[in-house]
């Protein structure tokens, strides 16, 4: 009976032990491939950084980034700005894409999405546009 | 006595196996956001450097 209770503890210890192993591990975010999407959206940032300034775009909720008011843009830039937040667009879709099987968990593509959104928001610069639950929020 | 223990053993350790494959790592992921965050808005070296310089023409 002892001997019992010895397992049962050795299995309940090594059962936390495990949980508390997965928890603390990192996610793998040094491939190349999430290195030169990186790469690509830190050099793309330079062009966008006034675009978020002057509310012609916004971070939305679902972490990409999308054009809010084109009225702030000059006509000529319009198309090139467009083509911009298509192309963050696909390099964010592409990030989470990638982690999540940097990690061998292609499942987890929308909980590292979610995670996304909410760092990115955070981390936004005062007087961007960020959506909320109600819509287009001023940090 | 012995089918007993074993059967108690499969019990505690599958649905923990399980449980490990499933579960997303929040934290880790949240800090891996921040990393990159930060690398791709360079806000650790310089608060605004890479940000307010070209005035996009």
């Amino acid at each position: 009976m002892k001997k019992l209770l010895l397992g049962f503890l050795v299995l309940v210890a090594s059962m936390f032990a495990a949980s508390w192993v997965v928890a603390a591990a990192d996610l793998e975010v040094n491939t190349p491939a999430i290195s030169s999407i990186k790469a690509s959206m830190q050099a793309r940032h330079n062009q966008l950084g006034a675009y978020y300034a002057s509310g012609a775009i916004g971070l939305t909720k679902d972490a990409l980034i999308a054009v809010k008011d084109a009225n702030a843009v000059p006509l000529a830039q319009r198309g090139a700005l467009t083509n911009l937040v298509k192309e963050e667009n696909a390099d964010r879709a592409n990030l989470y894409k990638e982690i999540a099987a940097a990690n061998g968990h292609p499942e987890w593509q929308a909980d590292i999405q979610a995670t996304f959104a909410s760092r990115w928001i955070d981390k936004a610069q005062s007087g961007w546009w960020v959506q909320g639950a109600g819509g287009w929020v001023k940090k | 006595m012995k089918n007993w223990i074993v059967g108690l053993a499969f019990a505690c350790v599958l649905p923990a196996c399980v449980t490990i494959n499933i579960y997303f790592p929040a934290a880790a992921a949240e800090k891996a956001a921040d990393k990159i965050i930060d690398e791709v808005w360079q806000l650790k070296q310089g608060q605004d450097g890479g940000t307010s310089k070209p005035a996009a023409q």
